[in-house]
């Protein structure tokens, strides 16, 4: 064995001010070309409509302006810097290829009205993704439309809801696992809904005998993700599939824990009849602080022509354009075609991996989920023992005994260096510590957080005061959120900091 | 594979730690029947330099060295470099949304500067850290002024974005939100007596666009006038955030839906782009959307945290005031960059050269064709309307490399011949020259041939 060195150390970083609190007048970041078409009166020409002034707006240098945006990065934790396990959000590497080919100039500054037959290099990275992504679900058609997840099941449901209503009856009910992720009911509120909780059995999985008895025409879809929020694979999903069929509603999977099977399983072929994919989880566009997503909709033949338009088509003379005259779609969901820079990095993804790179990835996920399972069994409580996937829920039982919770074990877990697992959710376990190491995780990264918390836990025992403080090593630590949201303070203004 | 960090020496190690034989022990809870037992059908395995060769070519056969005439919601404008440079940082590019406080000052802080620059630049008082895009920040800020009035019709401008209409069209279906439209006048204003007569006791809001579709610039004041009489809130969506330098921002709105992408964000054929909101403080509960503010860590020090979450989803499930979750990040921080480098002086300046351009522009076009909607002031688009079908003149205007002004037949058919122009401060003199000669040329050959012959148009330019 290579001796250990730990994760993390101090290290010197900057402080730094806000953007406004720097600026003077007269300092400036940019410089135009002399105007070659003649000058303009802006009061002639606008009237009443013209700008006088643009108030606090600030004035600095470009080198105060690098200084400033990388100084407040290295007060950030990244994936480049190390294991970033939240469960659920699927934290891995982001290739730079991705990025390199996102900024070529045609792929750039393509116009989304630019003529056809200059968008053919653009449309044919939006075939070619579909088509990986219609083959690696196993479903027969998509949209590549909505900017993100949610999205991505608001444009889902639309289609449902136009499946039930040319049947006649939209439907009144979107049944939702207690498991699920928050957009999900959010979601079927949107699209005029109802929903109805189903509740998990002792396994952590869908009750399938509550399901069948919660069932009725009423119902217009199930909205489920697999594996669920557990980490746990609903294997009786043929089952599940069945019910919903049976009494004429649809099967939906939230595809947020695609990553544990791709390449191993396809959705389409047990018994899925639409879903959406992160393309920011499973297919490594960068989370990049919050966004931008992309929530792709795959779906079987019978809902295609819900579609939102336009939609890519290959046309007689071969080449590729939009389709606009889809009398039955649920019409636009996003303004142009949905977040094509995302399509261009998902797509470089899957090239550099091919479909035997694809499925060493979700083995090498679900390898390292159970590795780290396997590492802190014991040391935490497992409330769900059931097998894992690709992420493993644990729970702060025997730590809250010593009045420690999730949360203030995630805030320890930073002084080690880590970004801390998932918090709290799913809301069916209490004090839930959720893990999702991804691919991306060498053997020895994981080591050093399995002995991170394993250290923590001991802590605890011996010390809960200091791991109630935690985090000791930030620059700011624990800040007071109640006061922020009782007298909220959203904005900068002059004379105050 | 080249991002997987293991050897297969470490798989099997692993395997052995967690007492699997193989790694399928591992799947075994996926039905057998269900589980994929050959390679998927997508291209092989490529390499780095293969993969960086497949999207050359598909840049050049996508309008590369081109230079357009198109706006319309889509905007291209220079990006200062430090732009791609600061966010190419790992530490915003691979970063999570910030929940974990401690670990996230950077993200957080930026975003309390771009809300505070969002607010400085439209006159309101609170902004969101951003939502999709122009269209679904416009359709959201409606369906916040639903909740807020307690009313459920709304009256939208036919001057607004069509496609911005069609995405409030598909989310207003399933919300009983009966939607109205308000005309546009000969000047390119909306007719205020109509929108008047269009709004009734259950009406929430007016949206309207300015400067709206045709780049003309609305009269805010006169329009939030007669919808606050009524009850009723006024939306203002901007699609042209660089008018906000030069224009007079939307100081009467409610709420402002915007869409940045003019500040440092890529035209990247459509998308991602930045879509935000801003209020009034009175209305911030029922924003949609993250929110960063200000507060002390507990040695009393500044430090920012994402706030008034139990408007979300992940708290508030089904009553949440939307199920946006994952929004623009790392476009907003683009966002909030490019305001940073052009800032006071430098945002009027760039909006000032946008002005000349397309004044200069819309007085060349008008010496040969109709230019509509002159009764108004505009900002950087102009309509154009000539005797020949748009498509057949951009076709020939695309064979010296330029994108002519967008055909709106297909949005607007009421107007004919014409087309939608743009132009920024990186449209050149001379290219301008070159379409309004061409433009003149189609003129003067139909008067000619005294419109005789139908003309042929090519798919091509569609």
């Amino acid at each position: 064995m290579k001796p250990k060195t730990p994760k993390a150390t101090r290290h010197v970083n900057q402080n730094e001010g806000l953007i406004f609190e720097k600026s003077s007048p007269g300092k400036a970041a940019w410089k135009l070309p002399p105007l070659d078409v003649p000058e303009v009166d802006t009061d002639q020409l606008l009237g009443n409509s013209a700008r006088k002034d643009l108030g606090n707006m600030p004035e600095v240098s470009e080198i105060e302006i690098i200084r400033h945006f990388t100084r407040l990065s290295t007060w950030n934790y990244a994936i480049d810097l190390g294991m970033y396990p939240l469960g659920s959000c699927t934290m891995k590497y982001n290739p730079r290829v991705n990025e390199v080919v996102a900024r070529l100039d045609g792929i750039a500054n393509g116009h989304p009205y630019q003529p056809e037959k200059i968008s053919q290099g653009a449309l044919r990275i939006i075939k070619t993704l579909s088509d990986c992504l219609v083959e690696i679900t196993g479903m027969d058609a998509i949209t590549l439309q909505p900017a993100a997840g949610a999205h991505g099941e608001m444009t889902g449901l639309l289609m449902v809801r136009a499946h039930h209503q040319a049947k006649g009856n939209p439907r009144k009910k979107v049944l939702i696992p207690d498991s699920a992720h928050g957009t999900n009911p959010a979601t079927a509120a949107m699209v005029g809904y109802a929903v109805e909780n189903l509740k998990s059995n002792e396994q952590g999985m869908v009750d399938v005998e509550a399901l069948a008895a919660q069932m009725n025409e009423e119902v217009a879809v199930l909205m489920l993700t697999n594996p669920n929020t557990l980490g746990i694979f609903e294997h009786e999903i043929h089952k599940i599939a069945d019910i919903m069929h049976s009494k004429g509603g649809l099967l939906y999977m939230d595809g947020a824990n695609m990553n544990a099977l791709v390449g191993k399983v396809r959705p389409g072929d047990f018994g899925v009849d639409l879903m959406h994919l992160n393309l920011h989880k499973t297919f490594s566009t960068p989370h990049g602080g919050g966004g931008p997503g992309s929530g792709p909709v795959a779906i079987k033949k019978m809902l295609e022509p819900y579609l939102p338009k336009p939609v890519v088509v290959t046309k007689a003379d071969k080449t590729l354009g939009f389709e606009y005259d889809r009398p039955e779609s649920v019409g636009r969901v996003r303004s142009f075609y949905g977040n094509f820079g995302m399509f261009v990095r998902a797509l470089a993804y899957i090239l550099a991996n091919g479909p035997d790179g694809l499925r060493q990835t979700t083995e090498d996920a679900v390898l390292n989920a159970n590795y780290i399972r396997k590492g802190l069994e014991g040391t935490y409580d497992l409330p769900y023992t059931t097998t894992s996937m690709h992420e493993v829920v644990f729970s702060d039982r025997l730590q809250a005994k010593k009045g420690v919770k999730t949360m203030d074990l995630a805030k320890r877990l930073i002084d080690y260096g880590f970004h801390p697992y998932t918090t709290a959710f799913p809301l069916i376990v209490p004090g839930a510590m959720m893990i999702e190491p991804t691919e991306s995780e060498s053997a020895e990264e994981m080591d050093l957080f399995i002995d991170a918390m394993k250290s923590i836990a001991q802590e605890v025992e011996e010390d809960p005061q200091m791991v109630l403080a935690a985090p000791h090593t930030t620059r700011v630590s624990r800040l007071d959120e109640t006061a922020a949201a009782r007298k909220p303070v959203l904005r900068w203004k002059p004379g105050k900091s | 594979m080249r991002y997987l960090p293991k050897s297969p020496a470490d798989r099997e190690a692993l395997l052995k730690a967690i007492g699997a034989r193989s790694i399928n022990d591992l799947f075994a809870p996926i039905p057998a029947e269900y589980r994929l037992e050959r390679d998927l059908k997508i291209p092989r395995q490529m390499a780095e330099s293969e993969i960086v060769d497949w999207f050359r070519e598909r840049s050049r056969e996508n309008g590369d060295g081109y230079c357009t005439f198109l706006g319309a919601g889509a905007y291209f404008h220079y990006r200062p470099v430090i732009i791609d440079s600061l966010i190419s940082r790992g530490e915003f590019l691979t970063a999570y949304t910030p929940y974990q406080a401690e670990i996230s000052q950077g993200t957080l802080q930026s975003i309390f500067e771009f809300q505070t620059m969002i607010c400085e630049l439209t006159g309101m008082e609170v902004a969101n850290a951003s939502m999709y895009d122009g269209s679904t920040a416009a359709t959201e800020a409606v369906m916040m002024a639903v909740r807020l009035t307690g009313r459920k019709s709304v009256v939208v401008a036919k001057s607004l974005h069509p496609e911005y209409r069609e995405v409030l069209r598909t989310y207003a279906m399933n919300q009983e939100m009966p939607l109205k439209t308000a005309a546009y006048l000969d000047s390119g204003r909306i007719d205020l007596q109509a929108l008047e007569k269009e709004i009734t006791t259950d009406t929430a809001c007016v949206l309207i666009q300015s400067p709206n579709f045709f780049g003309t610039i609305e009269d805010v004041e006169a329009i939030a006038e007669i919808a606050h009489k009524h009850g009723a809130m006024l939306v203002v969506s901007i699609a042209e955030a660089v008018s906000l330098g030069i224009v007079e921002p939307p100081r009467q709105a409610d709420v402002v839906a915007m869409e940045a992408q003019s500040f440092g964000v890529p035209l990247g054929f459509g998308g991602p782009y930045c879509g935000v909101i801003a209020t009034r403080e009175a209305y911030v509960r029922q924003m949609p959307g993250r929110l960063v503010g200000q507060t002390v860590d507990r040695n009393g020090k500044r430090g920012f945290v994402l706030t008034l979450a139990t408007r979300e989803q992940h708290i508030r499930r089904e009553k949440a005031t939307s199920n946006i979750c994952t929004n623009q990040a790392l476009v907003a921080l683009m966002v909030n960059i490019f305001m940073t480098i052009y800032g006071k002086v430098g945002l009027k300046e760039l909006a000032k050269q946008n002005l000349a351009k397309a004044n200069y522009a819309a007085q060349q076009f008008g010496k040969h064709a109709k230019v509509l909607f002159s009764g108004a002031p505009r900002f950087n688009e102009f309509v154009v309307q000539t005797s020949e079908d748009p498509y057949a003149i951009n076709s020939r205007i695309l064979g010296h490399k330029i994108v002519g002004g967008l055909p709106l037949k297909k949005f607007y058919p009421e107007l004919g011949n014409a087309a939608l122009w743009c132009c920024t401060e990186l449209t050149t003199r001379s290219a301008i020259d070159t379409a309004v000669g061409l433009v003149a040329v189609s003129e003067r050959s139909v008067r000619a041939a005294d419109a005789d012959e139908e003309v042929d148009v090519e798919e091509v330019a569609r």
